[in-house]
């Protein structure tokens, strides 16, 4: 009895694992898959890749992705093929193109504008405490730097 | 007076702003690449009849493609419209039946090619029959791999195509009334004149 409950529990991760999706025959074609479709959006679960969604048409679209790698396309050429179809939003990292620059070095841009306050904030600063020194209109500062 | 204290309220308002206009926006409305591109080619049965149909028939025509499945509920809510439609509009209309057989069809065992055919017939011409019938045809896309090379991923979906094959026009979801008088009829009309 100890027995069978044990190989029992010991099979339930097999016997569990039935339930899963079947996988491609070819390792190597699943290896591509999951790689390349990680960095694909779902589009019916928005927040979900392509690799990792349930829904239907992630299904089929793996199912497509999986025939472009039997005939040996590249990576580049399947995304382009996803593009072509679903627009840049399947892809997860935007490409670099005049659309997407904002995008890509609009915060450096920012972080550059920012230093250059900050300079200039600092120059000014800096000048009006020397002036400050410099010419005292304060009656009261004169007392204190007498002493 | 220094009024340099408006600036990070401005900053505020205009950040107030920009995330009110992205609060209005629908992200799963997603622009289409395929609108002023040729409509992907394809050879699919017809609904009824051993025939089968390429959008290639079409050449010549102003015609809507319109992508559904007797599963889709948001389908039903436009059929009524769709039937409205093909009766005071002279453009054919297409409708293409979207992975009519699903998952769960299949539960009680796969099911060969022949037969998903014939129950995504069956099913297709009662839901016509009861509902009516806005289709100048109809086409049957059992695995859904015209849908993938039509950017299909929310049915129902439709596409208005000009004479020379080209899209230009994509509704993702349902269609309204609105939509129809706004930009779809004028559309329709533009290109049918030139």
């Amino acid at each position: 009895m100890k027995w069978w409950l044990l190989s029992c529990m010991l099979l339930a991760p097999w016997v569990h694992a039935a339930d899963a999706l079947p996988m491609a025959e070819d390792p190597v074609v699943e290896a591509r898959l999951v790689v390349i479709s990680e960095e694909l959006r779902c589009l019916v679960c928005q927040n979900e890749s392509l690799a990792s969604s349930n829904a239907e048409l992630a299904q089929d679209l793996r199912r497509e992705v999986r025939k472009l790698i039997r005939e040996n396309k590249s990576d580049a050429e399947i995304k382009t093929y996803l593009v072509q179809r679903y627009g840049d939003f399947v892809l997860y990292r935007p490409q670099v193109k005049p659309l997407t620059w904002p995008l890509w070095f609009g915060p450096f841009f920012m972080l550059l504008l920012a230093v250059w306050g900050l300079w200039r904030y600092l120059r000014l600063r800096k000048h009006a405490l020397a002036m400050a020194h410099a010419m005292p209109s304060d009656p009261s500062a004169d007392a204190t730097r007498k002493d | 007076m220094n009024k340099k204290f408006l600036i990070p309220l401005g900053l505020f308002a205009a950040l107030v702003v920009f995330l009110a206009v992205g609060l209005t926006r629908d992200p799963r409305e997603i622009p289409s690449p395929l609108v002023g591109k040729p409509a992907p080619a394809f050879s699919l049965p017809m609904l009824v009849g051993d025939q089968r149909f390429s959008p290639s028939d079409m050449k010549g025509k102003v015609w809507l493609f319109n992508v559904w499945a007797t599963w889709c509920v948001a389908c039903r809510e436009e059929h009524p419209l769709l039937v409205e439609f093909s009766k005071q509009s002279r453009i054919p209309v297409v409708g293409l039946s979207y992975k009519e057989i699903q998952a769960q069809d299949m539960a009680n065992g796969p099911l060969k090619d022949a037969e998903k055919l014939q129950l995504a017939r069956e099913r297709s011409l009662r839901f016509l029959q009861r509902q009516g019938d806005p289709y100048t045809l109809s086409v049957l896309d059992l695995d859904g791999s015209v849908g993938i090379d039509y950017g299909v991923y929310g049915v129902p979906e439709t596409y208005l195509i000009d004479r020379e094959g080209i899209i230009r026009y994509k509704r993702i979801g349902p269609l309204t009334p609105e939509i129809l008088q706004d930009s779809l009829l004028p559309l329709i009309q533009q290109l049918e004149s030139s």
